[in-house]
């Protein structure tokens, strides 16, 4: 009985380490369709609406996996052609708190899918629904928006800045403790 | 490798003579003005040019100076060498605001105001606004204002701010460009437009920054986009209509580049058939770069005009082996057909984005005992070339700053000697790489005065690291594939101001700069040199030591290019854009994170106190004496 309780537990724990997250082992690779508009500000006239939620978002914020990928594809699309590695060229830069057109995953990727009319091309027709959610979490990651138990945590080539894990939490960032 | 960066050595050489120079000038002009108020009118010849002043523009291409400033580089031979006299080394200190006016847009002015009659023109950064201002009405009220509208989607496929070079006037008008790539003429009395070509397509990352030129009535143009794999060209427009004329592509076969029978380069390497297309792995080419955003000279006596081609695309050099013709080089064309005529490159096979478009200043000079026509340029790979313009045979190359890139130029083959320490490639990080992409020096043009001979090059001091990676060639997308991050060049100054003895070929005095130093700059005939930095100091200083005679703190870092004109007053006016951006700037007018040592490919962990230094804000500042 011990001994099979001893068995038990690191069998356990290791099941239990699996379980840092799931995800789709065959995500859709549908092109961005669009289905769920997502407004582009937070103001409503006469108060506020409730925020807008995705069932995708859930699945891919905070999912190490997808925001590993979508690490990977922010250089395979381009995107750190004017984003740089998060600090901006081109494009505004995407590890500060400032956010023009919202912070939300939701907001990130109706910005990838659709563009933006100051510069942001319109991605929807070139990438596949799922890699733009894995992008938007990414993008979420560097920001530090991302829990660092799940941000990507190295860099494979020059050191251009702390790896995503380790930047400082936006949620916190700027208060006292 | 000692050898090489000698010129820094020079820099404390000069910076030490120039400080005895510049007590001794004190002392002279002094004299010299005492004895002038003496015997005033007898010694109307003491004020005569040094005898330096062998070398002068062809008069053609710098015709006397009527006080007006009609296009960005003053004249065809782009020496930005105004005659004007009243502002002197004596009494520049005296200097004051005359006027000043809101450009209303907060991005980098690189913009030269133009001054022609009683008006003063302005062009803005995106979105580009034309503004007419009034200088014979106390305070230069706006006369009339022109708002193109650009695309604002625009802004996402200009490379390094949304920045503009300037406009052009002829003929009763202002010829400009737009952000979204369109060429406008308005009526330079009323503003109205009188004709819009729409030439740039920014859906493939075509987007136009640099300031048209006006030659024999058609208006050169040339597109930006070479880091997002746009094919370079300069197109001709007529200046009456706006219609085509002839297009020169910076590669591809010899047709599209308008090569044909006339073509005589001056070195076996550009000698070939279709070396545009030869060059480059297959189909390259045609995402190749060789985009010309920079500056054109025209030399009426050979009817020629002179244009540099930029960078290949993408960055990293592995994804494109051959010469890459024709980009990093300079052509000579014929402006009636486009018909070239010799080309000289550069940086074959780039391997650090030294573009090859900065400005050439055509000059008459003795070479070794013979007369030649020659173009002087300052290039982004760190030489300073003096070039026979009516060949394209190399004279001299040498070093005017930190150049570990290459080992100098070969002049029997004309090529640049490319140090395989510092050969950039997929996968491999390379360290201190010197001059940076940004080059020894950018876009920012220098100016050239007869009566010193020498050139004064406002300039980087900045080297790099690079990390080649893969790119995928994405239509309208960045085309790099590359990481760079710069770093102070040695001696920590960002920048430098150097006054280049163009017959000797070496530095007469050199000034730092504590960033990079990315305004342009104006030489008068009383002795002094105009140029802003980024910090916002706009400075006047002795032409002849590099003494600091007068500063001004404007409200934002100056990348503009300050001009001189005589006013409908008679008097003599400097007038300077202020507001900070561009390239060197984008840390500011972008507002971008320097926590990321790659933002603005690589230029803003160089900049990082840049915020802490200075704000952005459009104002032009324009001085006069008391």
């Amino acid at each position: 009985m011990r001994q099979a309780l001893a068995m038990l537990l690191p069998v356990t724990l290791a099941l239990v380490a699996c379980q840092r997250e799931e995800r789709d082992t065959r995500p859709q690779s549908a092109l961005g369709s669009g289905e769920q508009p997502t407004p582009v500000t937070t103001l409503e006239p006469g108060g506020q609406r409730p925020s807008p939620t995705d069932n995708k978002a859930a699945s891919f914020e905070a999912n190490a996996f997808h925001m590993s990928e979508g690490k990977r594809l922010f250089s395979w699309f381009n995107c750190s052609g004017c984003h740089a590695n998060g600090g901006g060229g081109m494009g505004p830069a995407l590890m500060d708190e400032k956010w023009l057109y919202g912070s939300s995953i939701e907001s990130i990727h109706a910005t990838i899918r659709d563009g933006r009319p100051n510069g942001m091309p319109s991605f929807g027709q070139k990438i596949p629904d799922d890699q733009i959610w894995e992008l938007a979490a990414y993008v979420r990651a560097l920001g530090g928006n991302a829990p660092s138990s799940a941000a990507p945590q190295r860099n494979d080539g020059m050191m251009v800045h702390p790896s995503e894990n380790r930047l400082p939490d936006a949620a916190t960032l700027g208060k006292s403790p | 490798m000692k050898g090489r960066l000698h010129p820094a050595q020079a820099r404390v050489d000069a910076g030490q003579g120039a400080r005895v120079l510049a007590i001794w000038n004190c002392l002279r002009t002094f004299i010299l003005s005492v004895m002038l108020l003496a015997c005033g009118p007898f010694l109307s010849g003491a004020s005569e040019p040094p005898s330096a002043a062998a070398i002068a523009p062809p008069a053609a291409a710098a015709p006397p100076d009527d006080g007006q400033w009609a296009m960005p580089a003053k004249n065809y031979a782009s020496t930005r060498f105004s005659e004007l006299t009243e502002i002197n080394e004596g009494n520049v200190k005296n200097l004051q605001v005359a006027f000043t006016f809101s450009t209303g847009v907060n991005k980098g002015q690189e913009a030269a105001p133009l001054v022609v009659g009683n008006i003063m023109y302005i062009v803005t950064p995106f979105p580009n606004i034309v503004y007419a201002l009034d200088l014979s009405r106390p305070g230069a009220p706006m006369k009339w204002k022109y708002e193109p509208n650009p695309e604002p989607a625009a802004q996402g496929v200009a490379c390094c701010d949304v920045v503009n070079r300037g406009a052009a006037f002829a003929d009763g008008r202002i010829f400009f460009n737009t952000l979204d790539g369109h060429t406008i003429a308005l009526d330079a009395n009323t503003g109205k437009p009188i004709w819009n070509a729409h030439i740039g397509n920014i859906n493939i990352g075509e987007t136009i920054t640099m300031a048209p030129l006006v030659v024999k009535g058609k208006v050169l143009v040339g597109n930006s986009g070479g880091e997002m794999g746009v094919r370079g060209w300069v197109k001709a427009l007529d200046a009456g209509d706006g219609h085509l004329v002839w297009t020169a592509y910076g590669t591809g076969p010899d047709k599209d580049v308008l090569i044909g029978p006339d073509f005589k380069p001056h070195y076996d390497m550009d000698k070939g058939t279709d070396l545009g297309v030869t060059t480059w792995p297959p189909e390259a080419w045609k995402i190749g770069g060789g985009n010309m955003w920079g500056w054109i000279s025209y030399d009426p006596d050979s009817n020629l005009i002179f244009h540099g081609t930029g960078n290949p695309g993408p960055w990293n050099p592995d994804l494109r082996p051959g010469d890459n013709k024709w980009t990093s080089g300079i052509f000579a064309r014929d402006p009636d057909t486009g018909a070239a005529k010799w080309f000289y490159q550069w940086s074959p096979h780039d391997l650090h984005d030294y573009d090859g478009i900065n400005e050439q200043i055509l000059l008459d000079m003795t070479w070794q005992g013979k007369p030649r026509k020659v173009l002087v340029r300052p290039e982004r790979n760190g030489y300073l070339y003096i070039l026979d313009r009516t060949t394209g045979e190399v004279l001299s190359a040498t070093a005017y700053g930190p150049v570990n890139s290459s080992k100098g130029v070969d002049l029997k083959t004309g090529r640049l000697i490319a140090n395989p320490d510092k050969k950039t490639g997929t996968g491999k990080v390379v360290r201190d790489i010197c001059p940076t992409a940004s080059g020894l020096k950018d876009w920012q043009p220098s100016a050239f005065s007869p009566r010193t001979g020498l050139l004064y090059i406002p300039h980087n001091n900045l080297c790099m690291d690079e990390e080649g990676v893969e790119v995928n060639y994405i239509a309208g997308t960045p085309y790099v594939g590359m990481n760079v991050r710069m770093i102070p060049g040695p001696g920590g100054n960002r920048g430098a101001f150097t006054a280049w003895d163009v017959a000797a070929a070496k530095p007469a005095w050199v000034l730092k700069e504590n960033f990079p130093v990315w305004s342009g700059t104006v030489v008068t005939a009383g002795d002094v040199v105009f140029y802003g930095t980024m910090e916002g100091w706009f400075k006047a200083v002795s032409a002849r030591t590099g003494h600091l005679l007068w500063q001004f703190k404007t409200s934002s870092g100056i990348i503009g290019q300050p001009i001189t004109y005589r006013g409908p007053d008679g008097h003599q006016y400097v007038a300077i854009l202020s507001g900070v951006g561009g390239w060197a700037g984008a840390i500011v007018s972008g507002d971008l994170d320097p926590r990321d040592a790659t933002a603005a490919l690589g230029f803003v962990n160089a900049m990082k106190d840049l915020k802490n230094a200075t704000t952005a804000g459009g104002t032009l500042y324009v001085f006069r004496l008391p």
